[in-house]
Order: structure tokens, then C-alpha cells, then sequence
């Protein structure tokens, strides 16, 4: 098979949207693929190329070149690598396409870690970034008492937006330690332009309790939450609410580049070389799918894929410097917020870990890896197939998650059945 | 007496349990130990559609899987819950009056080897499943046919034996043992052929070839099915010849969600997805249920069928090696006849009856009788 587009963005976050814009001014014809209805990515959901600052510049920029072909609401289902051509299988509204491409760059983001504890399925629990998303897309919360719980700098984001929206913020629950969440406070301080933004956020979190060391013991309520349960040292507090907002750090979004048989880090994220190239020929991967950093970090590294792949090594003099500093603070965000496993819930043997197939912590103590313990309960068979399970088990058991399967979300038939689209560059 | 399984799949594990079964009736002790680099259960025994049916394209054939059949409705009672063991039955659909002749000599076929089957007119076949489209002819109504989800029923199989399990692949078999990647040796007086299609690396000269299949399976969703729907010229016309087949074959999953099949292709060993055999595939099975357009793929995979020239298992002593005994090759039908096949190796090793010993399914068929042609 010919590749017919020189190169394939999947992801228009940071990291995409600053990747597919080098690329196209490295001369290259692109397409610039997500999954979500319009551009932006996680950070930037609901940008408009009208406003002003990074993301607005970005959006115009991709917008108005002409060698840039943008397609949202388009998810890569499938895919599979070849020697010199690619094929990504996209669903969209339009029906199915195969897609070849002689690159491809992954920059397909991360997502939220959910871990199982007691009540954890009760309605008024919701993942952290998940409500931000919800007040975002217009969820009235005036008055509302909200517990936020977890860990990662996340948490105090959505805190302070959440407040912002008029919600009670009653805690933020950390499960780190207080020197770790101090140093990566002081590391982020020093990021070049952060230490603003540092304080815009700190004056919006003022009045909120944030308690480092707690850990989230269970969800109460019968049939709907009415209050939560934290540990702070040998005290159990209990705190009524409406909505618990939680999350537990973001694992790097690798299925793409799974099916394309990338390696992965023993964390869990694609692993790349300094040109951001994966082990596979043609394939680089950019931003948090290559390990949680941040925005500052996504866009350095779709500079440098953008770069590479188009072969514009000049313009990458600087980088090695800029990607060192972002490096450490990558790591220090990685070692201010690990997850400490005294401090993580511990689910009793009839909470459910696999809620797509209802399968529960009792059922899958006794197994040795994600493989068996699947083949035998079911668990992550379900409707999810395990995006939420497969990292919940990696904390709880220690299992690498594998075995990522075409469709990577829910196919409808009719596509299928459909002759498919052809989507060739203009 | 040490025995050896080569191989965690069903077959292995029926295999282990019938030779533990067998010490147990007649006080000869056997100990059984199963060799298997993966998870229990994980090669095809995983991939396939857990569909237990009677199929009568030969005799031997017929005669295994009914009396596979009647071993299965033995065991379902002592099965756990996971293994989803449904009694669903099978509809043997007729497209049209031609494909109507079929039945009847298939129904007495079934019945003389003990099994029920009962024909459905056009409207009875309309009523018993709702969703198929208007205008087919009829079905052929087999009521004691299963389905299962074979992994859990390898993993219980195994524990039931009390079979010593170890990780690890077999490179050679020896004079009285096996060798493992590790370098190791094992020795036993029973060494079991049971890894699938694997065994032709360990016996290269086996009349094996690799059969992919896809698989998908939908959501929980709203389109309902009662039975295991099977067009009526499933093995005879649409993966009766070499080049790549796809038939209508679709089972209700206890969850709600549809396992539709099915491809068959010869030498493609990879695992990939051919989204043209795929479409063929599923637009074989919308011609038959139209609702199928209305609901989602939840996953989509492709497994590989151990084919032999005859389409029947290898099952017996290997023609040259001595205390080495074969029990692969059974391409789309393994779930189903494991338990006839265990059934068989067990009376071939110890000397005890079978119904199936009437039959030939030795290895040592193909050096006796010239291969036969296919149609
Ligand atoms: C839920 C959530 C909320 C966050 N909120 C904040 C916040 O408030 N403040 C903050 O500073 N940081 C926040 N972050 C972190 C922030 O997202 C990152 O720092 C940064 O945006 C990473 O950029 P990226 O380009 O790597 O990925 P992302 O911005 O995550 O973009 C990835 C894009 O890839 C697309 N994609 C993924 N898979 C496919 C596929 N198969 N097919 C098609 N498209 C696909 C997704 O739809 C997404 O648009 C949040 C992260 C998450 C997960
Ligand atoms: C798509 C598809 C649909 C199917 N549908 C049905 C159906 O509906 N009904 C039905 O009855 N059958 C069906 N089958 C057939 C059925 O799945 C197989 O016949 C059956 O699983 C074979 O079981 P097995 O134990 O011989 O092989 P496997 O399950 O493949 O087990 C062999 C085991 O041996 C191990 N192994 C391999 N090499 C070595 C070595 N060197 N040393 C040690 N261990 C080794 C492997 O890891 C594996 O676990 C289907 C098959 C496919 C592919």
C-alpha cells in the first residue's frame, strides 16, 4: 500500500496541534485527527482561535495553513504499522477510513486514573477532571459542597475552577506528603513564566483546606453519596457532600500506539529517544503520552516531533536545554505525587473493580497478571475494555495492562458494514 | 505412572482430567503434569466462540461431537458459574427450498446418533427468533447444543485433576520425557501432544495448517437472540473449500452481547484484521439479522483454527515415538470435542471401552489411506 498523506497527527491537544503546525512548515501535507469535536485537547477544551494567548495562536495557526487538514470528531480505532506506510483505521461521522501515512505522531494525551474504594460506584462520584468538564460544558454547581480527593496538581486546578464556578470546595485531599507536594511547588515556581501563574492559582484556592497525607477511605450513601470518609493520620474525618470529585494522577493514553507495537516505559508511557521518534520507523509520539509534564512540555515536544519528522533539525538548536528543564521537572512532578500505597484506598473484597463487567477486588487477589486474571473474570471485558480497570489493577495488583484490541471505542455496525471513505490529501 | 500434558488449552486440560479421572476409578495412580508458557486457557481455547454443537459432516465426526455433547451435559453441574455454561440450542437456518432439502437427512442423521432435532417451518422459525429477517425457509431446531466460555472451564478442568501446573514452553521431545526452553529435562512414562497448533514445531511433519478466524463481539444492546444461529450450509458450502469463507454464525453471550462469526483463511498467521473478509463477514450475518445495523462492536479479534486435510482431530499414539500420544488438530470444533477427545485418549492409553475407539482419528490415518480429495 502507498502512504498517500505524509504525515498523520492523532490528537489535536498542545502537543498535536504545535507537532502538525512544525510539521506543515517542514513542508509536509498533514492531518490532524481528534477524537473530541473540536480542537484543543484536554487543557484547551472549548478554546477559540479567536482568543488570545498560546491556544488561540495555535488554533489560528493550524487553521489557516493550507497544508494542514484538520478532522475532529474522527477517532482512530484501529491501527497497524507497516515498513514505509502505516494504516489508521478512523471512525467518524461520515463512516470508516483506512488511512496511510508514511508518519504518524501520536499525541494522544492522557487520561485520569480512577482507583476502586468502598462506595466509589455511588451516583454523585464523579472523576475530578470529569466534573470540571461538566461545570465547563454548563453543569450548574452554585452552592454546591464538593470534596476533591486524589492526587496530582490536578486536583487543586479543578479545585480552584470549581470554586470559580461558585461550587462549596470543602477539602482537597492529597495523598502525598507535604515535602513532596512543597518541592514540586518550588519546581514549578521555577519553570520560565510559571511562577504567575503559580499564584493566580494559589490566591484561587485560598480558604480551601488542602490536606496532604489524607487518605480517601470511603464514599457513604445509600443508592446516592451523602458524605465521605478521609484519614488523616489516625483520624477518620467525615465530610457531607454533594460530589466527590476524584482522581489519582493521569496515565499516559498508549493504546494507538500499542496497536502499533511501540515499546512503553515501565511507568506506562511511549517511549521515545530526544527526536521523539518511538522504536517504531515513522511513528514519534509527543506529550503526555510520553510521561506526564504538562502543557509547557507537550508543546516542546510537538516542536520536536513536528522537527524531526519533517527533517528541520535546525530549528531545534535550543531544545536540548529546554527539554532538560522540563525533564526535571517531570520528574519531580512524578516523585512529589507518587502514589504511596498506605495512603491509597484499600477496597474490601466486595467492592467492584471492573464495573463494565461487575467484577470485584475478592475476585482478582489470587491472580498473578492482567492476562490470566482477565481470561478468568472478565475483568476489563466489558464495554470500557479496560481504560478504567487496566490501570486501577497496575496500582492495586502490580499487573502491566495488555492486550489492547481494535475497535479502541464502541464501533457501530453500520460503519462496518459500509463501504469506506476515502480520505485523500487535497 | 507420570503423565505429561504439552499444553494448557481445553484439550490439554480434559486430557489431564481424564487421566486423573482414570486413576482415580481404577487405583492406578497417575500423576498428571501440565506444561504451558502462558495463561491456562489463552490460545485458542480464548479466541474461539465456545459454540458446543453436533456437526455431521462425517460420521466420526458426528459421532464425536454428540457423544462430546452428552460428556458436556455430564459436566455442566459441576461447572462454576463463570463458564457461563447456557443451554441455548442451535437453529440451523434454510435460506430456501433448496437449502430446505438439507434437513431432513440431517435431522435423522442427529437423531440416530442419539441427539434431538426438530424442524421449524417458516412461521414457527419467525416466532422462535423474531429478529431474523423475513422470507427464510425454515430451520433445523437442535435443542441440546451449548454454549461456554471455555477458559474458566480449562482452569476448573486443571484444578479438578489436581494436575501439577508449570510454566514453561516444550523445545523436543525426548526418549521418555520432554525438554523445556529452559534447558531442563522432564521424564514420564504418558507424554500428551496438546498444544494446538504449537505441535508442529515440536513434530514438523504433522498434517497441521493454521486457520484464522475473526470473531466481534457487540454491546449489551437491544437486538435479541435466543439461539446459536447458524446458516444451514455452514461447513459444507461456505467453508467447505481452500480460498477465504465467511458464513452467518451468531450466539447469544448470557451478558446480552452477540458473538458474531464467521471467517475461515488459510495461511495467514498473523493476527491482524482483514476489514474486507470482516465486512463479508458481517454482511453475511446482516443478511440474515437486519438489526444488527443498530448496534456497536465492542471488540474485534482474530484467532487460529489447527486444521488437519480430513477436518478431524489427531487423537492417538504418535506412529513412531513410543509413550508420545497426539491429541490436536481440531480445528473449529475443539471446545466441543475436548471432552470426547479426552474421552478417546484415555481408553486408547489405558485399554478401557469408548464408542469413539470404532473410529479412526489415529495420526497413523494418513500414512495408511492416500489424502483425500477435497471437493
Ligand atoms: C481530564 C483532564 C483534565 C485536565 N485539566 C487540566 C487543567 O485544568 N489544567 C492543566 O494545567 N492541565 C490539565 N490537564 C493536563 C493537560 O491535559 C496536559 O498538561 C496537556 O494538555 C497535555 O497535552 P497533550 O497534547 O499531550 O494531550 P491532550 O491535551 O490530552 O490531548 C490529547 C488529544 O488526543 C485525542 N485523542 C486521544 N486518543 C485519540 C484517538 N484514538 N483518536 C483520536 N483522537 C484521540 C484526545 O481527544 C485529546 O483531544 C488535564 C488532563 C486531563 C486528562
Ligand atoms: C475464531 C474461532 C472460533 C472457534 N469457535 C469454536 C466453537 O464455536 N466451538 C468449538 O468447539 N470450537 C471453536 N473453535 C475451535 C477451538 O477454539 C479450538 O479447537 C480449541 O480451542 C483447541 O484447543 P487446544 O487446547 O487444542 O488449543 P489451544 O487452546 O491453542 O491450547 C494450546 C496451548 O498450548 C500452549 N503451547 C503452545 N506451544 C507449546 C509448547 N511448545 N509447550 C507447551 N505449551 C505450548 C499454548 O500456549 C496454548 O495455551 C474456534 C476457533 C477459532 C479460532
Amino acid at each position: 500500500m502507498t502512504a498517500e498523506w505524509e504525515a498523520v497527527v492523532v490528537g489535536a491537544g498542545p502537543a498535536g496541534l504545535m507537532a502538525a503546525l512544525t510539521a506543515a512548515q517542514g513542508g509536509l501535507r498533514v492531518l490532524l485527527l481528534d477524537a473530541q469535536p473540536a480542537a484543543g485537547g484536554q487543557i484547551w477544551r472549548g478554546a477559540a482561535a479567536g482568543q488570545r494567548g498560546k491556544a488561540g495562536e495555535l488554533l489560528r495557526g493550524v487553521a489557516s495553513h493550507a497544508g494542514i487538514t484538520v478532522l475532529s470528531g474522527a477517532e482512530v480505532i484501529a491501527a497497524e504499522a507497516g515498513g514505509q506506510s502505516h494504516t489508521l483505521t478512523v471512525s467518524a461521522e461520515a463512516g470508516l477510513s483506512h488511512i496511510h501515512a508514511a508518519r504518524v505522531i501520536l499525541a494522544t494525551g492522557a487520561t485520569e486514573r480512577f482507583l476502586p474504594f468502598d462506595g466509589w460506584t455511588l451516583p454523585g462520584v464523579v472523576g475530578a477532571g470529569g466534573l470540571q468538564a461538566m461545570s465547563k460544558g454548563g453543569l450548574d454547581l452554585r452552592g454546591v459542597r464538593v470534596v476533591v480527593a486524589g492526587s496530582g496538581p490536578l486536583l487543586l486546578a479543578v479545585a480552584a475552577g470549581l470554586r470559580q464556578k461558585g461550587a462549596r470546595v470543602l477539602a482537597v485531599a492529597e495523598q502525598a506528603g507535604l515535602p513532596g507536594v512543597a518541592a514540586f511547588g518550588v519546581a514549578a515556581a521555577r519553570l520560565p513564566g510559571k511562577a504567575r501563574e503559580a499564584l493566580e492559582l494559589a490566591a484561587g484556592l485560598r480558604g480551601i483546606p488542602y490536606w496532604t497525607d489524607a487518605a480517601l477511605v470511603r464514599a457513604n450513601g445509600d443508592g446516592q453519596l451523602q458524605s465521605v470518609t478521609l484519614r488523616r493520620g489516625r483520624r477518620e474525618i467525615t465530610l457531607a457532600c454533594d460530589f466527590l470529585a476524584v482522581g489519582f494522577g493521569l496515565v499516559p493514553e498508549t493504546r494507538v500506539a500499542a496497536l502499533l507495537g511501540c515499546p512503553v516505559t515501565d511507568a506506562g508511557a511511549v517511549n521515545v529517544n530526544a527526536w521523539q521518534a518511538t522504536g517504531v520507523s515513522g511513528i514519534y509520539a509527543a506529550g503526555e503520552v510520553c510521561g506526564i509534564g504538562g502543557v509547557d512540555g507537550a508543546l516542546l515536544e510537538g516542536l520536536v516531533a513536528g522537527c524531526a519528522a519533517s527533517g528541520q533539525i535546525e530549528r531545534l538548536h535550543d531544545s536540548p536545554r529546554r527539554a532538560e528543564t522540563q525533564r526535571r521537572f517531570q520528574a519531580t512532578l512524578e516523585r512529589s505525587f507518587a502514589l504511596r500505597p498506605d495512603r491509597l484506598p484499600s477496597p474490601s473484597p466486595a467492592t467492584i473493580v471492573c464495573r463494565c463487567e461487575d467484577v470485584r477486588h475478592g475476585q482478582l487477589q489470587g491472580f498473578t497478571n492482567w492476562t490470566a486474571a482477565k481470561l478468568q473474570t472478565r475483568c476489563g471485558m466489558g464495554a470500557c475494555q479496560g481504560r478504567v480497570c487496566g490501570p486501577a489493577c497496575q496500582t492495586l495488583y502490580g499487573w502491566r495492562f495488555g492486550g489492547v484490541r481494535a475497535p479502541l471505542a464502541p464501533l457501530p455496525l453500520s460503519q462496518l458494514l459500509a463501504e469506506p471513505n476515502t480520505l485523500s490529501p487535497p | 505412572m507420570k503423565a505429561l500434558v504439552i499444553g494448557g488449552g481445553l484439550v490439554g486440560a480434559a486430557c489431564a482430567d481424564a487421566l486423573a479421572r482414570h486413576s482415580a476409578l481404577n487405583g492406578q495412580r497417575v500423576r498428571v503434569t501440565v506444561l504451558e508458557p502462558g495463561p491456562v486457557g489463552g490460545g485458542a481455547t480464548a479466541a474461539g466462540m465456545g459454540h458446543l454443537v453436533v456437526m455431521d459432516d462425517s460420521p466420526a465426526q458426528l459421532a464425536l461431537t454428540a457423544r462430546s455433547l452428552h460428556l458436556w451435559e455430564a459436566l455442566a453441574p459441576a461447572l462454576p458459574r463463570q463458564a457461563d455454561y447456557h443451554g441455548c440450542g442451535t437453529l440451523w437456518v434454510a435460506s430456501d427450498d433448496g437449502e430446505l432439502a438439507a434437513v431432513e437427512p440431517k435431522r435423522r442423521a442427529y437423531l440416530a446418533a442419539g441427539r434431538e432435532a426438530t424442524w421449524l417451518d417458516a412461521a414457527e422459525l419467525a416466532r422462535a427468533e423474531p429478529n431474523l429477517r423475513p422470507g427464510l425457509a425454515g430451520a433445523l431446531r437442535v435443542p441440546g447444543d451449548s454454549v461456554v466460555y471455555a477458559p474458566v472451564v480449562a482452569q476448573f478442568l486443571l484444578e479438578r485433576a489436581g494436575a501439577a501446573v508449570r510454566r514453561g514452553a516444550v523445545t523436543e521431545l525426548r526418549d521418555g520425557g520432554v525438554r523445556l526452553a529452559s534447558g531442563e529435562t522432564l521424564r514420564a512414562d504418558l507424554v500428551v501432544v496438546a498444544n494446538g497448533i504449537g505441535a508442529v514445531s515440536l513434530l514438523p511433519d504433522l498434517p497441521l495448517r493454521q486457520r484464522k478466524g475473526h470473531l466481534l463481539i457487540t454491546e449489551r444492546g437491544p437486538v435479541h437472540v435466543r439461539h446459536q444461529l447458524v446458516e444451514l450450509g455452514y461447513l459444507k458450502s461456505a467453508h467447505g473449500g481452500d480460498e477465504d469463507s465467511v458464513a452467518f454464525n451468531v450466539q447469544p453471550r448470557p451478558t446480552g452481547q452477540l458473538l458474531i462469526g464467521s471467517s475461515r483463511q488459510f495461511e495467514q498467521p498473523d493476527r491482524e484484521i482483514d476489514w474486507l473478509l470482516l465486512r463479508r463477514m458481517l454482511r453475511r450475518a446482516a443478511e440474515f439479522l437486519p438489526a444488527l445495523e443498530q448496534i456497536a462492536a465492542l471488540r474485534i479479534w482474530t484467532g487460529q483454527r489447527c486444521a488437519t486435510p480430513d477436518h478431524l482431530p489427531l487423537i492417538g499414539p504418535h506412529p513412531e515415538l513410543d509413550g508420545v500420544f497426539l491429541a490436536t488438530g481440531h480445528e473449529g470444533l475443539g471446545i466441543t470435542t475436548a471432552l470426547g477427545t479426552a474421552e478417546l485418549l484415555s481408553a486408547q492409553v489405558f485399554g478401557t471401552p469408548s464408542g469413539l475407539l470404532q473410529y479412526d482419528f489415529t495420526p497413523a490415518r494418513f500414512d495408511r489411506v492416500p489424502e483425500p480429495a477435497h471437493a
